[in-house]
């Protein structure tokens, strides 16, 4: 990737904490427009934190976080979807008792053009064609795989440039999880940079081009993808091997 | 059924019965003067009596003895059922609409006592409804935002002569800031302890109606407030005020139904759902669960307003936990966050309670056990928010 752009999502020397129980300690990723990136690490090393942080539900305490080279540190969260910023939280947290359809325009909530969120929705179940099938039945009476669909049909609806995906493989079954791959990759290649934060680090790692390594609220390592996928540590620590 | 099965029931029904008769005794036997046993056995044996019948008559109809009975029935509740289908909205709607409007014709006093009583219960229960079924805040202090709605009337009347139609909006704009000041620095907080900040407001609301002697008068009350009028004619009957409080509880229930079904009601569902998911879709989640406070306690000011007229006093032991609490049983009995469910609660906890004014003692123990019942069997009320699809049915 070529450093003289200016990155469309970047985060310097971000610290946050629960508390005072530090979770992030000092982050600094870049991600550039048009790429997919995924942060990888294991349990509690602070990546969905990192989105979280990212979003400002969670505050970050020191440090920039920066989009389209503007800070947006103190941004509500829910102004960030207007911006163009938008996440699939993890455990999807989709709406249980409103429909599929319903929760698809809860994804253009801050949208007044109707025809176009008509014809977004359509484009959604052209992804997601089972969603289709489920429009008018309950959220929370959808297969987890399903929600996953919903969550990031839901994300979206809202025309995101940055979309920001925290494990959307959690808990799906491996024919699934290809699945949802292939359209993240679909969903890119229509001009949406994607962070991809994984528990799965083979997967994310052949699906993105730049990865992040994060250990205990650190980053430890950053490459290329096929790069990290080669990587004798990254290989024991993270692929199995 | 097996003999197994049966024996487990009878097990339970014998449980059961054991139980209740331990939780009598200390509220019947332990009297002033000693211990008595004797009333207690014969409460309770007429009890166990009615028990084993039930159980006999659940069991013969388990069988299947008693389809002879109860085919017919069946039928006719279906055909009932086909009629009601087969009506259009409008039409049902304007019969329920002249019953409520001919109601006091052909009814007395007590009738319209109890009926306006209902239809105050159903402003509230509504505007509880939005706070508690669409944005899902726990509120047990809302009776609080009544009692500023009766106490704003109250005071603007006696101390400014203004009328009752100027100070209905006045009361509902007192209500509602009443409200955004309890919600401002509490809707931060979640769940439980949202619940326990809500419970503190109303009780302290309550404590300076009740310790405020020279604005409210305190416990003694205000009393002699002046009754609405209408061109100068007061309406001094009940049947008159019954009129008054059935048209400000239609503006409630259209207002209602109008919120529940815009942009601002789906994003109160989706805060309930999950609140930190609307935040990511771009729902200010802040200013909507203040504004569903502050609606809330709107309807809740007008009914306030109203009452006052119509009591023509207000004292601070009108708005007790209690009434809070009775507020928001009607509310989950007749199921959170639909309208016909909410008036049905309001009826059963209102209507029914005045039908049995002849147990006037075990008045309360009923009450308990219908409420546990229920809960046991239709947790979502007894006409539960049909949400399987509506608006977005509407919508194509």
């Amino acid at each position: 990737m070529a450093d003289n752009k200016t990155p469309i999502l970047e985060l310097k020397n971000v610290v946050s904490a629960y508390g005072r129980i530090q979770a992030l300690k000092g982050i600094s990723l870049k991600v550039y427009d048009g790429e997919i990136v995924t942060i990888i690490g294991a349990n509690g090393a602070g990546k969905s934190t990192t989105l979280m942080t990212i979003c400002n539900i969670i505050k970050a305490v020191e440090g920039d976080v920066l989009y389209k080279g503007k800070r947006i540190n103190n941004v509500g969260s829910e102004i960030l979807p207007t911006m163009g910023l938008c996440q699939v939280p993890e455990g999807r947290r989709i709406f249980p008792r409103l429909t599929v359809l319903e929760n698809l325009d809860m994804g253009a909530f801050f949208r007044d053009d109707s025809a176009n969120i008509k014809s977004d929705v359509e484009r959604v179940f052209e992804l997601f064609p089972k969603l289709r099938e489920r429009r008018k039945q309950l959220g929370g009476t959808l297969s987890g795989g399903e929600q996953q669909m919903l969550a990031m049909g839901r994300a979206l609806m809202s025309r995101p440039k940055v979309l920001l995906l925290d494990e959307p493989s959690m808990g799906l079954a491996p024919l699934l999880v290809q699945q949802i791959f292939n359209i993240i990759k679909m969903i890119n290649e229509q001009g949406v940079t994607v962070v991809l934060v994984e528990q799965n680090a083979n997967l994310a790692l052949q699906c993105a081009q730049r990865g992040y390594v994060l250990e205990t609220g650190k980053v430890v390592m950053e490459d290329d993808a096929d790069k990290l996928l080669t990587n004798p540590d990254i290989r024991k620590a993270y692929l199995g091997e | 059924m097996t003999t197994q099965e049966s024996r487990k029931l009878w097990l339970a029904c014998g449980v059961g019965l054991v139980w209740f008769l331990i939780l009598l005794w200390p509220m019947l036997g332990i009297q002033p003067e000693g211990l008595e046993f004797a009333k207690t056995f014969k409460v309770f044996g007429y009890i166990a009596v009615a028990a084993v019948f039930i159980m006999f008559f659940y069991q013969i109809q388990e069988a299947g003895h008693l389809d002879i009975v109860g085919d017919p029935i069946k039928s006719a509740t279906s055909n009932i059922g086909k009629i009601y289908e087969f009506l259009p909205r409008w039409a049902l709607l304007g019969i329920v609409l002249a019953i409520a409007i001919i109601f006091p014709l052909v009814t007395g006093r007590y009738a319209h006592d109890v009926t306006i009583s209902v239809l105050i219960y159903i402003c509230l229960g509504l505007g509880l409804n939005i706070v508690v079924g669409l944005a899902g805040l726990l509120d047990l202090g809302y009776i609080a935002f009544y009692g500023v709605g009766a106490y704003t009337y109250a005071l603007m009347s006696l101390h400014f002569g203004m009328s009752f139609w100027l100070c209905l909006p006045v009361a509902g704009v007192t209500a509602a800031i009443a409200g955004c000041i309890v919600g401002y620095p509490t809707l931060r907080m979640r769940g439980d302890y949202l619940a326990i900040v809500t419970l503190g407001f109303g009780e302290i609301v309550r404590l300076i109606f009740n310790n405020w002697m020279s604005l409210t008068n305190g416990p003694n009350g205000i009393l002699s407030i002046p009754r609405p009028e209408i061109f100068g004619y007061q309406l001094k009957s009940l049947w008159m005020l019954y009129y008054v409080i059935l048209a400000i509880a239609i503006f409630t229930i259209i207002s209602v139904y109008r919120l529940n079904y815009s942009r601002i009601g789906r994003a109160w569902e989706a805060i309930r759902e999950d609140e930190t998911a609307a935040e990511l879709m771009g729902v200010n989640t802040f200013l909507l669960k203040l504004l569903a406070y502050a609606t809330g306690a709107t309807f809740a000011g007008f009914a306030g307003a109203f009452f006052a007229a119509r009591m023509r006093f207000v004292g601070p032991e009108s708005f007790t936990f209690l009434e809070s609490a009775m507020v928001l049983a009607m509310v989950v009995l007749g199921g959170m966050g639909s309208i016909p469910g909410v008036i049905l609660g309001v009826l059963v906890l209102v209507a029914l309670p005045e039908a049995f004014r002849g147990f006037e003692l075990y008045r309360m123990l009923v009450f308990g056990g219908v409420m546990t019942l229920m809960m046991l069997i239709r947790p979502a009320g007894i006409w539960p928010a049909k949400r399987v699809g509506r608006r977005s049915e509407e919508a194509e």
